[in-house]
């Protein structure tokens, strides 16, 4: 029996990789502290930690993303330095990241044949089959010769994943790979990758932070916390709050008070047979839906399905879009972004990095759309606007100087400065837009209070958000879109989610 | 007028390769995700080592090859600017483009002076096997029938091919797939700069037989707005530049009509500029430009 050897029970299980002392360090930053963790052949490990725990930095260092600064790294009991993807892809390590790693505008043969094409020599057709071949193998469907912009994103995952296995991947690494779809998608993926386990052994690294999915899959989970491995153990024998308390221990959790749901009253934004026509065909067409005043109404749907173009149809953007938009039982008319700040209409846009101007100042940031209010012809209002930046600073818990550039928050605190200038001068009603995408447990948290308060304070509030759970701890009615049609309505004592996910998928 | 018409056509061919050869070498650039601006300059090098180095040796095809030689290695100093120090690639461009012009023209002042102040070769002839619309250069039929060809399937068919046009499009997945982004890049600027300094080598070693101040006159800058127009595909591309040589031709005959005469020449003279901008008013909005177009690829 090798090193590598590990004995479970009476079988033995043979490591697929095993890392021993791995550190990465980023200037001051520790991304990654003194890791060990082995997974065995065959075995779908699921890999657990908040955003910033080290999870993405750990597994770039295993797919020869980055050099680590001590520590080792076997294959199959062998070890080896992994100095570029190519190392690790001949290692038998494949990797699915968040952001696919395709080219959009080629097919998915051509994005197969992609890592083994000679300096002249490219096999198109032999790829083609190769790939026909393997789906066959493992039981998926895929059109070889669709360019991967006209598949929709849970496609393209399994283009990631044969593209993986294509190249002889016998560890495969998904960053957490359901961050992206509906949940119908995200079911047949863990069944995809459980079928993987089952037909050709393949082990599995699953990065994830969704509990329900380790328990469906996971056949050991590891805890990483703060760059550290800080358990490891059988899947089945775990409890959610256990991992939890784990993941999170030693980082203070604000707790989301539910607060009182005031009774809803007169609608402050109302969407009359609104049409957009983009790029050809109508992104949405004839939605109508109505936001009474003290209610979060939740627009759930898989991303793509015109809930981008909704948000920005919001401040009225389109050449082409027909339909009323009414805020307070007033239209809305002239279609610019200050009239609908006019109206009373805030907006909190799904990328904190496109809406705050990240070379300008927290300060400048806060006042950017209300330029009148802190100037006199020529000239900023220089007090005036320390005083509210400090203001909104302190009512909003961000953590950030008043001259400070904003780009160099965090994401949360970003985030912060976006909604003291939405919230800070109350609207009668806002859209707001993947309010905590990419932040952290903590952030998240805050951020949810902020909406339930802002909420009970009388603010109408249109959530979307392609976090499903977000949609249903927050609204207090669901409408679920898809390919920018309302197709269902659900009040909140009707929640549920596989009928949600079903109307999601357009079932 | 049907001798008039062949005029035409034929001319077309020849004013067209020049435009051939820089804007598919730019669109092999550009495929790449870089814009290179230093196009005008690479051509004047080429026209300039092209004629010296012939007028040295002797040998029209030895000036070509170090035309070439020279046009890859200019690509080669982009590359140096715009993939290893990432730099801005419209500075680097133009700086190198001013740099090259004002080069060529100085060194030719400098080498030539003492005879006539100018180098002469005796320029490669048209050969003619089927009338005067194929009286053509051999560099034109190289142009159409050999290196649009080839490029279509270094493009679309080939490794190398592949691989430029993922660092152009993506080149975080092309670093992910195991492909040399900065490698791939070096070569698409080195190949695209041979090819333009080949352009421009066909208009001294072919057309004149002379370099002269001047002697591009811009025909880099209508390469560029011929890959816009062309949407980085060879063949579009090729189908602009012989639309605007069929425009080029055509107003040189208009001069030659009476009627027309009392019209300032430069008017005339515009025609085939005012096509571009024309062309790409109509067919220039919403083009899929490259994806990393003009962005230097770091790792995170």
């Amino acid at each position: 029996m090798s090193t590598a050897d590990v004995v479970t029970g009476n079988s033995v299980a043979t490591s697929a990789v095993s890392l021993s002392g791995l550190r990465k360090v980023y200037g001051d930053v520790v991304a990654v502290a003194k890791v060990d963790l082995e997974v065995r052949t065959g075995e779908i490990h699921a890999l657990l930690g908040e955003n910033g725990a080290g999870k993405t930095t750990l597994m770039r260092l295993l797919y020869g993303l980055a050099k680590p600064d001590a520590g080792s790294i076997s294959i199959d009991g062998t070890q080896i330095a992994i100095t570029s993807p190519k190392v690790a892809r001949a290692a038998g390590i494949g990797m699915v990241t968040q952001h696919f790693s395709l080219v959009k505008t080629m097919t998915v043969t051509e994005n197969l044949v992609l890592q083994d094409a000679g300096f002249f020599s490219l096999d198109l057709a032999g790829a083609r089959k190769k790939l026909l071949t393997l789906c066959e193998e493992i039981g998926l469907e895929i059109d070889p010769d669709a360019r991967i912009d006209s598949l929709p994103v849970a496609m393209q995952q399994r283009v990631e994943i044969l593209k993986a296995l294509a190249g002889g991947c016998k560890v495969l690494i998904l960053d957490e790979p359901t961050a992206v779809l509906g949940p119908q998608d995200v079911d047949s993926l863990l069944d995809v990758i459980r079928r993987l386990r089952d037909t050709i052994g393949l082990s599995v690294i699953l990065i994830t932070h969704k509990m329900h999915e380790i328990s469906k899959v996971a056949d050991r989970v590891s805890v990483l916390r703060r760059g550290e491995i800080v358990a490891t153990e059988n899947a089945n024998g775990m409890s959610i709050a256990s991992l939890t308390s784990l993941m999170v221990e030693g980082v203070q959790q604000e707790v989301v008070e539910e607060g009182i749901r005031s009774s809803h009253g007169a609608s402050v934004l109302e969407i009359k047979d609104l049409t957009v026509h983009l790029r050809g065909h109508d992104v949405i067409s004839d939605l109508s839906l109505e936001v009474r005043r003290g209610e979060i109404v939740g627009i759930a749907g898989v991303s793509g399905n015109g809930q981008s173009e909704l948000v920005q149809a919001l401040s009225g953007v389109f050449a082409h879009q027909t339909g009323e938009i009414s805020v307070d039982g007033k239209v809305v008319k002239g279609g610019s972004p200050a009239a609908f700040a006019q109206a009373g209409f805030g907006r909190l846009g799904e990328d904190r990095h496109a809406s705050a101007v990240s070379a300008l100042t927290v300060e400048e940031n806060l006042i950017l759309d209300r330029l009148h209010f802190f100037s006199k012809p020529g000239l900023l209002l220089k007090r005036k606007i320390r005083k509210f930046a400090e203001e909104s600073i302190t009512n909003f818990a961000i953590k950030a100087k008043p001259d400070q550039a904003i780009g160099t928050l965090s994401g949360g605190n970003m985030q912060k400065v976006l909604l003291a200038r939405l919230f800070g001068e109350r609207p009668l009603a806002a859209v707001v837009s993947q309010p905590t995408r990419g932040l952290d447990v903590v952030s998240t948290g805050y951020v949810r209070q902020l909406l339930m308060i802002e909420r009970n304070a009388g603010v109408g509030i249109l959530l979307v958000s392609e976090d499903l759970d977000e949609i249903l701890e927050l609204s207090d009615r669901v409408l679920v879109i898809f390919k920018g049609k309302i197709v269902g309505e659900v009040a909140r004592n009707e929640f549920d989610r596989v009928a949600i996910g079903a109307m999601m998928a357009g079932v | 007028m049907i001798e008039t018409l062949i005029g035409i056509i034929g001319a077309t061919l020849r004013i067209s390769t020049p435009l051939v050869f820089a804007s598919l070498g730019e669109v092999i650039t550009e495929r790449a995700g870089m814009l290179n601006l230093s196009i005008e300059g690479t051509m004047y090098t080429g026209a300039f080592v092209g004629i010296t180095v012939a007028a040295q040796t002797g040998s029209l095809t030895t000036g070509l090859i170090a035309a070439i030689i020279a046009g890859a290695i200019v690509g080669c100093v982009m590359g140096f600017l715009v993939v290893t120090l990432g730099v801005n690639q419209h500075v680097a461009g133009l700086g190198l483009t001013l740099l090259l012009i004002s080069a060529s023209n100085t060194a030719n002042r400098i080498l030539f002076t003492n005879k006539d102040g100018m180098v002469r070769v005796d320029p490669w002839k048209p050969f003619d096997f089927a009338g005067p619309i194929f009286s053509q250069y051999w560099l034109t039929y190289a142009a159409f029938l050999i290196l649009a060809p080839a490029l279509w399937w270094l493009l679309w068919r080939s490794g190398i091919g592949i691989r430029i046009r993922a660092v152009g499009e993506n080149p975080e997945s092309a670093d992910v797939a195991g492909i040399s982004v900065a490698r791939t890049r070096y070569f698409a600027l080195a190949l695209g700069g041979a090819l333009m300094a080949a352009g421009g080598a066909f208009i001294t070693l072919a057309f004149l037989g002379s370099f002269t101040i001047n002697i591009i006159n811009g025909r880099g800058w209508v390469a560029i707005a011929l890959v816009i127009f062309g949407r980085w595909g060879i063949w579009r591309t090729v189908s602009g530049a012989l639309l605007f040589a069929l425009v080029s031709a055509t107003q040189q005959q208009l001069r030659l009509v009476p009627a027309l005469s009392h019209l300032p020449f430069e008017i005339l003279l515009a025609l085939p500029y005012l096509a571009v901008i024309a062309g790409l008013a109509i067919t220039g909005r919403n083009v899929p430009y490259p994806g990393a177009y003009l962005k230097p690829y770091r790792r995170l």
